[in-house]
């Protein structure tokens, strides 16, 4: 009984069944109450695209992402094993695509037979690493860990707690969340018109996994004597490789199944028998792939030579405490909205088009959502890459070596708005919650004269540049909500040398 | 030629003409009921919301035991003790199978010895004196400025409640009941559920300066039931702590002078803002309690508005001296 359930696909079954709630259970995690010391990004940390991009980008392999190398070896030894065993997404894709397809009548052989779409991803692979290798890291867009993290953080938790509320205190809002969502939808709606459609045309990830099991030492073979070409293998197949024929390996993500499907006991996993059938390289038109690499090494002067964060500094570019200078943040950040999940205020947003196109889903703080708390420094301990580097709370602070505090930005006071400049009322939050020691926010007691005649005794708010650490509480808390009367600008941020309006400080 | 497409339309019998003139008949009435049960001259359909108002909290008053107690040293769990066996001992305030609510202050993302917030001893010492008295549900809440979690277990007060048997309510969206004040400035405010809930409610702030108000302590402590926009209460603070003191009457207060926030305050941040206190004080007149507070920040309760418009409403005396005082060191 126990040695009939205990088939290979079973076996792909249960680790799959393991890693996605692994999945979910990291990130739900990641977050002040419950991190404690778990490697939360710890999926972004074994993605070996992900570690080969930032390598290009910036030539270190940064902490964590030294994991990656088991992926690489594993593949190298076991085939393209990553994509329907540990990957999120492909293991998401996979349950959703045999749903959609369960109750129909589709034919499933048509379906799982190899199309030359599938070279598409090599293209896209060719496209990105030719754009990391000058220096933009724009993987995490299409890369599915970082995509996956990212939509789960931003869209699908959020709505998860729409439904009463179990999984945050606060309900998080997210910039752009919508269009995220939509997204990530249409990645699963896809799997009802060709199953594993991200995972066979467009993973990046795949592609490059596929890449490394071009020849791997162990793969699933055909008996050729055995085999009646009936195509039942086709049915369950994942990765679309055609194991009725010419395997293509460099497809064929050891799902498995077409082993258990096969009524002739053709099918096995391991080293080549006798009549093994010959297997297919990698399918690939070298053609487009200079193309479309070429692509990638045009378009990445146009992005560099445009108004962006990385060449004209923005007022409301305000990135997380601990950020890289601008230039090496793009070098990089992923864009997997780890550092988005763990903010404790919700502060920390997937930015539109403020840092620029380049800069699309990174990491800024919006203060009328949240401010960067003062005693937290968590968004940093979890960033994959380094672009937000890991701080100790002294060096946030300011309390050890160097003296001086971290600063994200500096606010600004919009006398036109403020109640006790504009209008005479009194208020002074901003003093009250802002939390340096001396406060950055004083106040100077002033009598002035109201409209019918009357003295009033009123306190009326300035900034001292020197103290403030752009944290934005003040911006969150000031009772003119829509858009507040103290606003944090990026200047002066401790990040740049350029961002700077204060001879001394 | 007849035409290629020539799926005809079967003849009406009688039959089907009665059935079908009924069905179109019944549609249109049901249009017309429609139209009847919904039809209004109001855009949005509303529906009533219940307006709460604040339960009075406290027991009857008795003049055996003294008003204020004031008790010196540096064991918070001894000090609390003696304060509240001093005015009373736990038993007078609370029976057996009440809902106790315990309202610190923990409004900031500080340690406990930054004293931004109520210390985590005191507050443990009253959840076991409440357990003690045999209530059924000894509850701790705030509503902080900074993230809830991190200012629970941050201020250290989140571990103490636990350990000492106590529960910690974190209110959500969802837990705020429209709760009127009836007061001056403030009317109708959305008010964390628990209070509604609750039979006792025990009022646990700490001493600590305040730009605007020039302390907080009781009074001031209570802005944490309330959700909403607060931030503009601030507009006229003194008003609104008294609307709260008016609206709001704790079963007892008990002020946590054991550490002071002299400056800065009130989210402090460094120690060299913070002084020794050494002292609790219990009362349930919370203007004579906090009265007596302000000799910790060198004030008089004569320059403090709301404690001067609170005794004016006849909600307790700032002349604490008139008082029975039991005072103590241990």
């Amino acid at each position: 009984m126990i040695s009939r359930l205990l088939t290979l696909r079973n076996i792909r079954r249960l680790y799959a069944a393991f890693f996605l709630v692994l999945f979910l259970l990291l990130l739900g995690v990641t977050g002040f109450r419950r991190m404690k010391g778990y490697e939360t990004p710890l999926f972004l940390e074994l993605d070996p695209l992900t570690a080969i991009a930032a390598f290009l980008t910036s030539g270190t392999l940064y902490k964590g992402l030294a994991l990656s190398i088991f992926i690489m070896a594993g593949t190298l030894f076991f085939g393209r094993f990553f994509c329907s065993w540990i990957c999120p997404l492909g293991i998401v894709n996979q349950i959703s695509g045999s749903l959609f397809n369960k109750f129909r009548a589709v034919d499933t052989i048509a379906l799982n037979t190899y199309r030359t779409l599938y070279r598409l991803k090599y293209y896209l692979l060719a496209f990105f690493i030719a754009m990391a290798a000058f220096g933009s890291l724009q993987i995490g867009l299409l890369d599915p860990i970082p995509f996956v993290t990212r939509s789960f953080t931003v869209s699908v938790f959020p709505a998860f707690n729409l439904q009463g509320g179990w999984l945050y205190l606060r309900q998080p809002l997210f910039n752009g969340g919508t269009f995220l969502g939509l997204i990530f939808l249409s990645v699963i709606f896809a799997n009802r018109f060709l199953p594993r459609f991200w995972c066979r045309a467009v993973c990046p990830l795949g592609a490059l996994l596929g890449l490394l099991s071009f020849r791997p030492l162990l793969r699933i073979w055909r008996d050729v004597e055995r085999c009646t070409d009936c195509k039942k293998c086709l049915g369950h197949c994942h990765g679309g490789c055609d194991p009725h024929a010419a395997l293509r390996t460099t497809e064929c993500h050891v799902c498995m199944n077409c082993i258990d499907d096969c009524p002739e006991d053709a099918i096995h996993y391991g080293l080549p028998r006798t009549a093994s059938a010959a297997h297919l390289p990698v399918d690939v038109s070298r053609r487009r792939l200079i193309e479309t690499a070429l692509a990638g090494a045009v378009l990445y002067p146009m992005l560099r030579s445009t108004i962006a964060s990385g060449t004209t500094p923005r007022p409301d570019l305000i990135r997380p405490p601990g950020s890289l200078p601008e230039m090496d943040f793009l070098r990089r950040c992923l864009k997997c909205g780890q550092c988005m999940k763990v903010c404790p205020t919700n502060a920390i947003q997937p930015a539109l088009l403020e840092a620029g196109f380049e800069g699309l889903w990174t990491p800024l703080l919006i203060n009328s959502i949240g401010y960067c708390e003062y005693n937290c420094v968590l968004c940093g301990r979890v960033c994959p890459t380094g672009a937000i580097t890991p701080l100790t709370l002294e060096k946030k602070l300011g309390k050890g070596e160097p003296k001086k505090p971290l600063k994200i930005g500096t606010a600004f006071y919009d006398r036109g708005r403020c109640l006790p400049w504009a209008m005479n009322i009194d208020c002074i939050v901003c003093e009250e919650v802002c939390p340096t020691s001396p406060k950055a926010i004083w106040f100077e007691s002033v009598e002035v004269q109201l409209r019918d005649g009357k003295t009033k005794l009123l306190k009326r708010p300035y900034l001292d540049p020197n103290l403030c650490i752009g944290c934005g509480i003040c911006e969150n808390k000031c009772p003119v909500r829509d858009r507040a009367a103290v606003r944090i600008s990026s200047i002066g941020e401790s990040r740049s040398a350029a961002n700077q309006m204060i001879l001394k400080s | 030629m007849p035409s290629k497409n020539d799926k005809r339309e079967p003849v009406l019998s009688r039959r089907d003409f009665l059935l079908r003139t009924a069905a179109t008949c019944g549609a249109v009435a049901a249009a017309g009921v429609w139209g009847y049960v919904f039809y209004s001259k109001e855009p949005v359909r509303r529906s009533d919301t219940k307006i709460y108002t604040f339960r009075d909290y406290r027991i009857a008053d008795t003049k055996v035991y003294p008003q204020l107690a004031v008790v010196h040293g540096r064991d918070a769990e001894r000090m609390v003790r003696a304060a509240v066996d001093k005015i009373g001992g736990i038993t007078r305030f609370i029976n057996p199978g009440e809902k106790v609510l315990i309202k610190p202050n923990v409004a900031w993302d500080r340690q406990p010895e930054q004293a931004a917030n109520t210390n985590p001893a005191v507050v443990a010492a009253v959840v076991r004196l409440c357990l003690e008295a045999r209530a059924s549900e000894v509850w701790v809440t705030d509503i902080p400025v900074n993230d809830p979690y991190r200012c629970f277990a941050r201020s250290g007060i989140e571990e103490a409640v636990k350990r000492s048997g106590g529960k910690i309510r974190l209110t959500q969206e969802s837990d705020f009941l429209p709760t009127d004040l009836k007061g001056e400035s403030l009317k109708v405010w959305p008010v964390s559920g628990f209070y509604h809930q609750a039979d006792r409610l025990i009022n646990l702030p700490i001493v600590k300066h305040h730009s605007l108000s020039k302390c907080t302590m009781g009074m001031k402590n209570l802005y944490g039931s309330l959700g909403g926009q607060r931030n503009r209460l601030h507009q006229d603070i003194n008003t609104s702590i008294a609307d709260l003191a008016t609206a709001i009457r704790p079963t007892f207060t008990l002020l946590d002078a054991t550490r002071i926030l002299r400056r800065n305050g009130p989210t402090g941040g460094n120690l060299a803002d913070v002084s020794a206190g050494d002292t609790v004080i219990a009362g349930v007149d919370l203007v004579a309690v906090e009265s007596y507070g302000l000799r910790f920040l060198d004030l008089k309760p004569e320059d403090i508005v709301f404690i001067q418009m609170a005794e004016k409403r006849g909600l307790g005396t700032s002349d604490w001296k008139s008082l029975n005082v039991a005072e103590m060191t241990l």
